[in-house]
Formats: structure tokens, sequence, C-alpha cells
């Protein structure tokens, strides 16, 4: 028995690491949906409601995604996963896309075998505390206790900015995001430290948010984006390309809301992102029409931000650097030609 | 059908090569995989800087440690909480079961509603219900509670003076180490005479004092030679002495509790089994019942006791990895948590995790193995 069981054991690594191929765009739409791993649940980024229906700026990338490969943005199924699992459950090829606030840096795109697909929203990491203390800047923090969670990048970040500084501070570390938010709430540490976004979703979860304060303050750039992985680069272009229509559907103010005039326009760059001129579906591999699904069944940029993160979400984020870059942010999809 | 032993050799030794053959294929098509994807592997990163700051380490950390230090942070931290778990978790059940084979009903039910309640709620919970309910009595920085001169307690943890020079910790801690030994061989030298004369020596107690003497003249050696640090209010909370941090007491609250309500039951059983005869014929000779339990029942239960006792303070160890949800840093929490995102690198990570727990849980049930088959000589003779 033993020896069988070994055996089994042996052969199923071999089969593992011998069944990912290097073509998802093929798998997909043989699969029939996208594979999508997104957060555990991040208001405004991804979370699921009641009866499973997932929401969030990450949660509309994986639908557009599917819109362009498949046709429908529904046709995806999502993975959840810790921070620490969301590297390797791409690498394994368990999910086609991770989109899941993940910020861009040198060490992940060149070491971990992924490949970034640009940037969906540009975060910093910031603090949290209560208003009380009348703390004004990450300075003032002198021994304070700072709850974070786990495997992000945001233990580096704090340690570099406090030896900066040459400030004491003390760590608590937690697995997920809800015991951090639950330990604050307790006043087991004096500050929680993440990126921006993330901390104004978590003081919605606080007993009285009106009592907590984010500062102004950023400590490090987050740039967070989908990731694909490494050496697939159809795939990659895919990705990219779907985030700058994304994009350039603000940009030419063709969206959910604005389709009907946008079928009717005569300019030249609107009827190609449309798909009735030139052929860039083709040379992605994808439908003529692929960036007017996109932006018809999930819709551009500005929409999305608005819906997930904005005025009229309960997050209220200012559009601040995540505005398009003729409106003084950095959001600047590359030509559509 | 007897096989001749050349025959049987050939077909052990033909398994063990296949046996190796496919571990040797499973790890190059793994290391080939890791390549093709171009995801970093091998040892090297080890050493490469940490750059994370550590909440509670036994051995000295900083920012500029390296991962492999990392490693040994968590290992040590994970053996910390565990051994101080397993003592009390021994004690505890051995309360409890002690409770449920009472002559006094008040006292049993005390102690079956504990194994019954402890044992049958899931221990991540009893992890959280512990963490949070250390922190909700606790005070913030600012209103600590003061205990005797210089120890402070509030909702970050106790802080208690400590030696500036770590060693003089080490030095108490081996004279306890010399005592315990000391008072071993004492022991036997007192039931050798016992044995040979017949009668119980004068100095029967003295080998029962030799580890607290010890210690306390270890400690009476250093008073006067240590100075000590102590905690002192800086920015927001305590700096200097000694923090114990409230996920460690949780911790060691939440396994040595859950794990005690196993071991209650487990010498109760062991009790339980001991033949009834062994009792009458203790209390005909004219035992006290004290005596019937300590010297006639327990000794002849510790050969059912230890099998499943082994197993309760392996998974007691294993278990103690649950500790990372409540933001303890022991080796899972460190290592194959944050270090696994700093670094990538899952395979080795997970390897040397895994091999941690590996190593250890082998290490305590060969040791305990050793000591039981030492009992079960005794109980030959």
């Amino acid at each position: 028995m033993k020896t069988l069981g070994l055996s089994l054991c042996a052969l199923a690594t071999v089969c593992v690491a011998t069944s990912v191929r290097a073509d998802t765009l093929a798998d997909v739409k043989q699969r029939g949906y996208l594979k999508c791993g997104v957060s555990q649940g991040l208001p405004g980024f991804s979370t699921a409601d009641k009866e499973g229906h997932w929401f969030g700026i990450d949660v509309d990338l994986c639908r557009a995604i599917a819109a362009a490969v498949l046709g429908d943005q529904s046709k995806v199924k999502y993975t959840p996963l810790s921070a620490k699992e969301r590297f390797t459950a791409l690498q394994s090829g368990e999910i086609d896309v991770l989109s899941r606030n993940t910020s861009y840096t040198l060490q992940r795109d060149a070491s971990m075998g992924i490949d970034f697909a640009g940037v969906i929203y540009y975060d910093g990491q910031g603090f949290m505390l209560h208003k009380k203390l009348g703390v004004t800047s990450a300075a003032q923090l002198i021994n304070a206790s700072i709850c974070i969670n786990l495997g992000t990048t945001t233990e580096l970040n704090v340690a570099d900015f406090f030896r900066s500084q040459k400030i004491k501070y003390k760590l608590v570390t937690f697995e997920k995001n809800d015991e951090v938010v639950a330990a604050y709430d307790a006043g087991r540490c004096d500050v929680i430290s993440s990126d921006q976004s993330g901390l104004y979703a978590d003081r919605t979860k606080l007993k009285h948010p009106e009592d907590h304060v984010v500062l102004p303050e950023k400590i490090s750039k987050e740039p967070l984006g989908p990731a694909v992985r490494h050496g697939d680069n159809r795939w990659g272009d895919i990705v990219r390309w779907t985030l700058f229509t994304m994009l350039e559907g603000e940009e030419l103010e063709v969206g959910m809301n604005t389709m009907e005039a946008a079928e009717k326009s005569e300019k030249p760059a609107v009827r190609r992102i449309m798909g009735a001129e030139g052929e860039l579906g083709k040379n992605l591999g994808l439908a003529p029409d692929f960036a007017k699904k996109i932006l018809s069944q999930v819709g551009n940029y500005g929409e999305v931000f608005e819906r997930n993160l904005g005025q009229s979400s309960p997050l209220k984020i200012d559009r601040g650097l995540n505005n398009l870059w003729s409106k003084g942010g950095l959001h600047y999809a590359m030509p559509f030609r | 059908m007897n096989k001749s032993p050349a025959k049987k050799w050939l077909i052990q030794g033909l398994f063990f090569l296949v046996l190796v053959a496919v571990f040797a294929f499973a790890g190059h098509n793994v290391s080939m995989q890791l390549k093709v994807r171009g995801i970093s592997s091998g040892f090297d990163f080890l050493q490469n800087q940490a750059g994370f700051g550590i909440a509670f380490h036994l051995i000295p950390y900083s920012e500029t440690s390296s991962l492999g230090r990392v490693f040994l942070v968590g290992a040590v931290n994970t053996l910390f909480v565990s051994i101080i778990s397993i003592v009390f978790a021994s004690v505890i059940g051995l309360i409890i079961a002690l409770f449920r084979m009472s002559p006094l009903p008040v006292l049993r039910a005390i102690g079956a509603t504990y194994v019954e309640t402890l044992r049958n709620i899931p221990l991540l919970l009893q992890f959280f219900v512990w963490y949070f309910a250390v922190l909700r009595q606790l005070p913030m920085p600012l209103e600590s509670w003061r205990i005797g001169k210089s120890i402070y307690l509030n909702i970050r943890g106790l802080y208690l003076p400590f030696p500036e020079d770590a060693a003089a910790v080490w030095m108490v801690i081996a004279a306890l180490i010399v005592g315990l030994t000391l008072g071993h061989v004492a022991r036997a030298l007192a039931r050798g005479q016992r044995v040979r004369s017949g009668r119980t020596p004068l100095w029967n107690w003295v080998p029962f004092t030799l580890p607290l003497l010890f210690p306390v003249l270890a400690l009476l050696y250093l008073r006067s030679r240590v100075t000590f640090t102590v905690p002192y209010l800086e920015g927001f909370n305590y700096s200097g002495g000694a923090q114990i941090i409230p996920e460690l007491i949780a911790a060691i609250a939440a396994l040595s509790l859950y794990t005690a309500s196993f071991i209650a039951e487990i010498i109760r059983g062991a009790v339980g089994a001991v033949s009834k005869h062994q009792t009458e014929a203790a209390l005909a000779l004219g035992l006290k019942p004290r005596q019937v339990l300590v010297q006639i029942i327990f000794p002849q239960a510790m050969g059912h006791i230890l099998p499943p006792l082994t197993s309760q303070y392996l998974n007691l160890i294993k278990n103690s990895s649950l500790a990372a949800a409540i933001a303890f840093p022991e080796l899972v929490l460190l290592f194959a948590g944050t270090s696994l995102n700093v670094s990538g690198q899952a395979v080795e990570i997970m390897m040397m995790t895994l091999g941690f727990y590996l190593v250890v849980s082998l290490c305590l049930s060969a040791l305990i193995n050793l000591y039981q088959a030492r009992v079960l000589r005794y109980e030959r003779r």
C-alpha cells in the first residue's frame, strides 16, 4: 500500500509538472471560460456578494478579458487567492490571469516566471490611525505598533521607511486582512499600514469608521496591475490591450453609456476601436469587434472606476493619479493603430 | 513458494532503484520546469537580505539579517511556543484526568465538561477566541497596569525587566539542567540505598530540592553582577526590557488547553486499563490511596500512555503553525509566508519548512521511544 501511494504521488507530480502548456488563448477558447485569480475580498477591487457574484475593478478587468476573448463578459471563473498563494496559482496554471491588486515590481516581473501586463490602479502605501492621536505625518509614529497583512510588499516598505527615518517600530503581521482590521479595531496596534486604496476599504469595516483617518502621505509606489505567465507573449498582449482598450475608451468617450453615439460616429479613431475599420482584432488573434465588446459589456476605465472606487461607490476615492494623462493623471493607452 | 534470499534481495534492490529513478526524474522535471518558466531556483536566496522586521525573536535579528536567519528565528519561535505548550498541556491534562477519576461528582463533572468542550471546538477558532479575549481584557499603553516596580501589562504585551546580557539567562537555564541531572542521579542513589538496606534513607527528600536549588544559587550569584534594562514609555509604546507579546500568550493558551483535553483522556484510559486487582492488592498491603496511584498504577499505565501521548505532542508541534493566523511569528508565518513572498521560491521554502517539521517530529518520537524502552524495562523487572 505504501509503495502504491508513493508511486501515485510521484506520478501525480510528473503529470502536474508536464501539463502546463504555453498557449493560454487556445486553452481559454477551448475551455469556454476564463480562470481569473482575484483577492479574498477587498472592497472596490474584488469582493463577492452573498449570491457569489463578484464585483470590483480587478473583477471588471477579468470580465473585459472574457468579453474580448470569448465575446461574453460573464464567462469567468473566479479563484480567490491569498497574497502568498497568488503567484504559485499563476505559475502552476491554476489561473489564466492574476487580477488581484498586485504591485508591479522588478523582482516579481523578472524572477517569478510572471509578466505584468500594465497598471490598472496607481496606488501607494499609507497609514490609517485614530483621529484622537493627532498624528499628521508618519514621521511622528515613534515606537508605534503597526498591523499589516502578510505576503505583500507592505512589510518591506514599512521596514525601509522607519529604518531610513531612524524610528523604532513594532510589526504585527497577520495572514488575512480581516484579522488585521479586527486586531486594529481591538486596539492591538496604533496604526494599520497598507495600500491607501485598501485602507479606505478597511475603514468601512471598522466599528466607527468616522473616527479614523488615512494619512495623505505615501511611503511607496504601488502600481497595481494584472499579471500573466512568463513566456506566453500572445496572451500577455491580449491582457495588456484589454486594459488599454478600457483607457482608450474613456479617452474617446466610448463606453456603456455612449454606445449608441459611438455606433454612429464618423471619427476614424472611434470607428477603429469599434471594429468598423482596420484589423486591430485580427493582429491579436481576436474578433474584429473585441474592443466594442469590452466597452459595451463592461464599460470604459472611467465608468469602471466610478462604479467601483469613485464617488458612486462607498469608498469615494478621488481619481488623482488614476486620471487620464490628459487630465493630470498617469493613465496613458498606447495608440490603437 | 519459498523465494531464495538472492531473489528477494534482487526484487527489493530493483524496487529501490525504480523508486530512486522516479524521485530523480520528478526532481529533475521540477527544476527543468522552473528554468523553462524563468522562475529562479536553488538555495542562494537564503543569503539575501530579509528587509522586514520581526516583532518577537529569541535569537538576534534585524532587517539586515539574511533569509536563512529568518528560518532560524521562525524555527526557534516554533520550538519555544511548542515546548512551553507541551509542558502546560501535560500538567493541565494530568489535573483534568485526576478530576475525571475523582470520587467527587463535582470534580468529575468539571473534568468531563472541560474535555467535551475543548476537544470538540476547532483549534483555529480557539486561537481567535483566546486572542481576542486576551486583547479585550488589557488596557491601552498609556493606561498600563503596573505590577511591582517595573513590570507593565497592556494590550501590546507584558513588559519585564531583562538582563542586558542574555548570557545571564542561559546561566540560569544551565543551572536548572545541572540541578535536574544531579537530582536524577541522587534519586537513583537513594533508591539503591533503600533497596539494599530495606529502609528509606534520611536524605530521601534531598534529590527533589536540587532542581530548585541550583537556579536559586545562580540567581543569587547573578543578582549583584547583572544590570537590567527596565521598560520605559517611548513614543506610542514601551521600550527596553523584554516584551511578551499577546500573540504568544494566546497561542500557548490555545495550544495547551486544547491538547490537554486529549491528554486527560489518554491518561484516564491508560489508568483504567490497569487491572483493578492491582489497586485492591496494594490497598490490602496497607498503602495509602495516593501511594497506590503514584507507585502502583501510574508506572504500569505509563506503557499505555506514552504512544498516544507522543502523537499528541507531535500534533501540538504541527498545530503550532496555526498560530500564524493570530500573528505569532513562527516558522510558517515568517518563512513559508513572508520569506516566500519576498523571494518567490516556493519549492525550496516549502521543502525546508516540511523538512523542519519532519526532523523535529522524528527526533521527538525517537526520544520518547527511548524513554519508553526504559520504562518498559523497569516494568518487566
